[in-house]
C-alpha cells in the first residue's frame, strides 16, 4: 500500500482515533495495555468478561420478564382472560408495559457498564504503590 | 378528496428540504458531516436514530397487523423496540469505538479478511433491498388511499423521487432533518388518537369486539377487491360494491385472513409458538443487523455517548410504539370494511375521517396522518437508500477515492430498481410481514457475525464466513421461496415463512464449529483489537 516508491511520498488516510492510538504512554498500567504484556491481556479479558456478565444477565431477565410469555400464555391461558380497568391483561402486558420495561432494563445496563469501565481505568491510572 | 392533504404533504417536503438546506451550512464548514454531527447532544442524535427507524412499516404497518390479527402481532411493536436493547447490550459501544463505519468496514476491522469483506456486501445490499420493499408498498398503498390512483403508480413513483433525492445529493442524511421528521410523525400519530380516544367515549364507548363479531359503525359501500365467498356461502365477484346498513355485522370474506372474537382478543390462536418464538428472535436480534442502523452509531463522538444515545433511541422507539395498537384496536370499531377489502394496513390513514367524520377536524387530522406517512417513508427509505448505495459505491463498483459522482449516482439507480420491481410484485403481503423477513436475514448473518467478533477473541474469518452462509444464506432461500415460490402447505409454511427460530442458532453453532476448526486463522492482532473495541476512550490508548 504505503512505501516511497517516487520521490513524493504516498499519501497516507489520516485517521483521529489512529492518531489519538500512537501516542505514547505514560505510566507503566498503560505501557502493559498498549504492548500487549500478559498483564495487560489480563487486565483486557477481566473487562471483556466483566462487561458480557453483565449483557447476558440483563439479557435473561428480558428473556425471563417477555421472552417466558408467550410460553405462560399458551400453558395458561386463563391468564389471557384476566381483565385490569376492563383490558385483557396480554394487551396491557405487550402493548403498554412492556416498553417502560425495556427502558428500565436498558437504564441499568448503561450504569453498571460504565461503573465496570470506572473501575478499568482507576486500576490503570492507579499511582504505582 | 380531502382538502388538506396536499398542502399537507407539500409542507412536510418544504420543511424537510428547509432544515435540510440549513443543515448543509453548518456541514459544508467542517466538510465532513459526520464530524457535524459530532457536536450534537445524544437527545438529538437519537431523535434522528428515531426518526429514521420508524418507516411505513411502523406508521402504518403495525396498526394493520392489530387490526387484522389482534394480540398475538403486539410482538412486532415490542421486538422492533427490544432489538434496540439488544443493540445496547451487546453492540452499541465496542462497535462505535471500532470506528467501523458499515458492516463490510467491520469485517475488515475486525478479521482483516477481504474475502469476508465482499460476501458481507452482498448481505448489506440483500437486506437493504428487501427493506426497502415495503417501504415503496408503504407509500403505493397511501398513493391508492389518498388520491385513489393505482397501487404501482404510487409506489414508483415514490420510489423515483427518492431515488432522485439521493442521487442529486437533495437529501442528505443530516441529523436535524432526520430528528424533525421523528417528532411530526409522533406528533402526527398521538394528536388523532388523542381525539378518537374523546370520540370513542362521547360515542359511548361501542365495545371492540361484539359478541356477534365486528358490526359497521355508520353506512359503507364496500367495493370487493377479487372474487371470494361471503360467510363461506354466497359468492361475489372483483368490481361488485355492496352497502352496509350501520349496526349490520360485517360477514366473513374468504380472500382476506384475519381473526376474529376470542383468537382476536387472546393470544395463542392460530399462530403457533414456533411463528411467535421465531418473530421474537428476527426482531429482537435484527434490528443490529440493518444497514442503516449501524451507519448511524459513528456519528456519536464515543462509545459512552453511542449508549447513551441508544438508551434514548430505545426510550423514544418505545414512546411511538404505544399508539399504532391503539389505531389498530379503535379500527375494528370505525373501519371494519378493510377486513373485507384486505387493505388493513390503510386503518391509520382512514381512521381520522372514519370516525369523526369529514368535517374540517376530521380532514385536518387525517391530513395530519397522511403527512406523517409521507415523512415516514421518505426517512427511512432515503437513509436505507443511502447506505446501500455507499456500499454498492465502494464495494461492487470498486470507485473508493478515485469514484465520481455520476458512480455514485450510478450505484443509487442500481440499488434502487430491485427493490422498485419487488414492490409491485409483492403488493399482497402485509407491509409489517416484509419486514420481518428483512429481520429474519439481518438476525441469521450480522447478529452473530457481530456478537461473537465483538465478544469471543476465537472468531476466525472462515468460521464467520461459513456461519453467515449457512444460516443468512438459507433465511434468504426461506425468503426468497416465500416472495416468490408457490405456496406451502401448512407444517412447512410456517418453518419458511418465519425462518428465524431455525435460521439464528444455525449460524452461531456454524460460526463457533468453523472457527474451533480454522484456530490457526485468528487474526495476530486480535489483543489490540479487543483493547480497541472495550477500553473507554479515556485512557487515550
Amino acid at each position: 500500500m504505503g512505501g516511497d516508491a517516487g520521490g513524493r511520498p504516498a499519501r497516507v488516510r489520516v485517521v483521529l482515533g489512529e492518531a489519538a492510538a500512537q501516542r505514547p504512554m505514560a505510566d507503566p498500567a498503560r505501557a502493559d495495555l498498549a504492548e500487549q504484556t500478559p498483564i495487560g491481556e489480563a487486565l483486557v479479558k477481566g473487562l471483556v468478561r466483566a462487561q458480557l456478565a453483565l449483557a447476558i444477565r440483563l439479557s435473561l431477565v428480558v428473556a425471563a420478564g417477555l421472552g417466558a410469555l408467550p410460553l405462560l400464555f399458551a400453558v395458561a391461558p386463563g391468564v389471557g382472560q384476566f381483565k385490569v380497568l376492563g383490558v385483557n391483561l396480554p394487551w396491557l402486558v405487550l402493548g403498554l408495559a412492556s416498553f417502560p420495561f425495556l427502558v428500565v432494563i436498558g437504564w441499568a445496563y448503561v450504569r453498571w457498564a460504565e461503573r465496570n469501565e470506572q473501575d478499568f481505568t482507576a486500576v490503570i491510572c492507579r499511582p504505582e504503590a | 378528496m380531502n382538502p388538506y392533504v396536499i398542502p399537507g404533504l407539500v409542507v412536510v417536503v418544504l420543511i424537510t428540504v428547509g432544515i435540510g438546506v440549513y443543515g448543509l451550512r453548518f456541514a459544508r464548514t467542517t466538510s465532513d458531516f459526520l464530524v457535524a454531527s459530532r457536536s450534537v447532544s445524544p437527545a438529538w442524535n437519537a431523535a434522528a436514530i428515531s426518526g429514521e427507524y420508524l418507516s411505513a412499516a411502523s406508521f402504518l404497518g403495525v396498526a394493520g397487523l392489530v387490526l387484522r390479527y389482534g394480540v398475538d402481532v403486539l410482538w412486532y411493536p415490542v421486538g422492533f423496540a427490544a432489538g434496540y436493547l439488544a443493540l445496547l447490550l451487546f453492540v452499541a459501544a465496542p462497535l462505535r469505538r471500532s470506528g467501523a463505519f458499515t458492516l463490510p468496514d467491520f469485517c475488515e476491522v475486525r478479521l482483516r479478511s477481504p474475502m469476508l469483506r465482499r460476501l458481507a456486501t452482498v448481505f448489506v445490499i440483500f437486506i437493504g433491498c428487501l427493506y426497502l420493499v415495503p417501504q415503496l408498498q408503504g407509500a403505493g398503498l397511501t398513493f391508492t388511499t389518498v388520491t385513489g390512483g393505482r397501487y404501482e403508480w404510487g409506489a414508483l413513483l415514490v420510489g423515483l423521487v427518492v431515488t432522485a433525492n439521493v442521487a442529486f445529493g437533495g437529501m442528505r442524511a443530516i441529523t436535524f432533518v432526520q430528528a424533525f421528521q421523528y417528532w411530526l410523525k409522533l406528533t402526527a400519530l398521538a394528536v388523532p388518537v388523542i381525539f378518537l380516544a374523546l370520540h370513542w367515549q362521547s360515542d359511548a364507548r361501542p365495545a371492540v369486539t361484539p359478541p356477534t363479531g365486528p358490526v359497521f359503525a355508520a353506512t359503507t359501500t364496500v367495493e370487493i377487491k377479487q372474487d371470494a365467498l361471503l360467510n363461506g356461502v354466497d359468492p361475489v365477484h372483483k368490481g361488485d360494491k355492496l352497502t352496509f346498513a350501520a349496526g349490520e355485522p360485517v360477514p366473513e370474506i374468504s380472500s382476506v385472513d384475519h381473526n376474529n372474537g376470542a383468537d382476536w382478543l387472546l393470544p395463542g390462536g392460530d399462530t403457533g409458538l414456533f411463528a411467535t418464538y421465531s418473530l421474537i428472535m428476527a426482531t429482537f436480534l435484527g434490528t443490529m443487523g440493518l444497514p442503516h442502523v449501524l451507519v448511524r452509531f459513528y456519528t456519536n463522538p464515543d462509545g459512552a455517548s453511542a449508549r447513551r444515545t441508544t438508551l434514548v433511541v430505545l426510550a423514544m422507539v418505545g414512546l411511538f410504539y404505544f399508539l399504532p395498537t391503539l389505531y389498530g384496536v379503535l379500527g375494528r370499531i370505525y373501519t371494519p370494511q378493510l377486513l373485507m377489502t384486505g387493505q388493513t394496513d390503510a386503518v391509520v390513514l382512514l381512521l381520522p375521517e372514519a370516525a369523526l367524520g369529514h368535517g374540517h377536524l376530521g380532514q385536518f387530522l387525517g391530513a395530519l396522518v397522511t403527512a406523517g406517512a409521507l415523512a415516514a417513508f421518505l426517512s427511512t427509505s432515503s437513509g436505507l437508500l443511502t447506505s446501500v448505495a455507499g456500499v454498492v459505491f465502494t464495494d461492487v463498483l470498486h470507485a473508493g477515492r478515485g469514484g465520481s459522482v455520476r458512480d455514485f449516482r450510478l450505484a443509487t439507480v442500481l440499488a434502487a430498481a430491485v427493490p422498485m420491481v419487488l414492490s409491485v410484485y409483492v403488493a399482497n403481503m402485509d407491509v409489517s410481514q416484509v419486514v420481518g423477513l428483512a429481520f429474519a436475514v439481518a438476525a441469521s448473518s450480522f447478529c452473530p457475525l457481530l456478537v461473537l467478533g465483538i465478544w469471543w477473541r476465537g472468531l476466525t474469518d472462515v468460521g464467520a464466513a461459513a456461519g453467515i452462509l449457512a444460516g443468512g444464506g438459507s433465511a434468504m432461500a426461506a425468503v426468497l421461496l416465500t416472495v416468490m415460490g408457490p405456496p406451502l402447505s401448512e407444517p412447512l409454511a410456517q418453518v419458511v415463512e418465519q425462518p428465524a427460530a431455525w435460521s439464528v442458532p444455525l449460524a452461531f453453532l456454524v460460526m463457533v464449529v468453523g472457527s474451533l476448526a480454522t484456530k490457526r486463522r485468528v487474526p495476530r492482532d486480535i489483543g489490540a483489537t479487543m483493547l480497541r473495541l472495550h477500553a473507554p476512550e479515556s485512557l487515550r490508548l
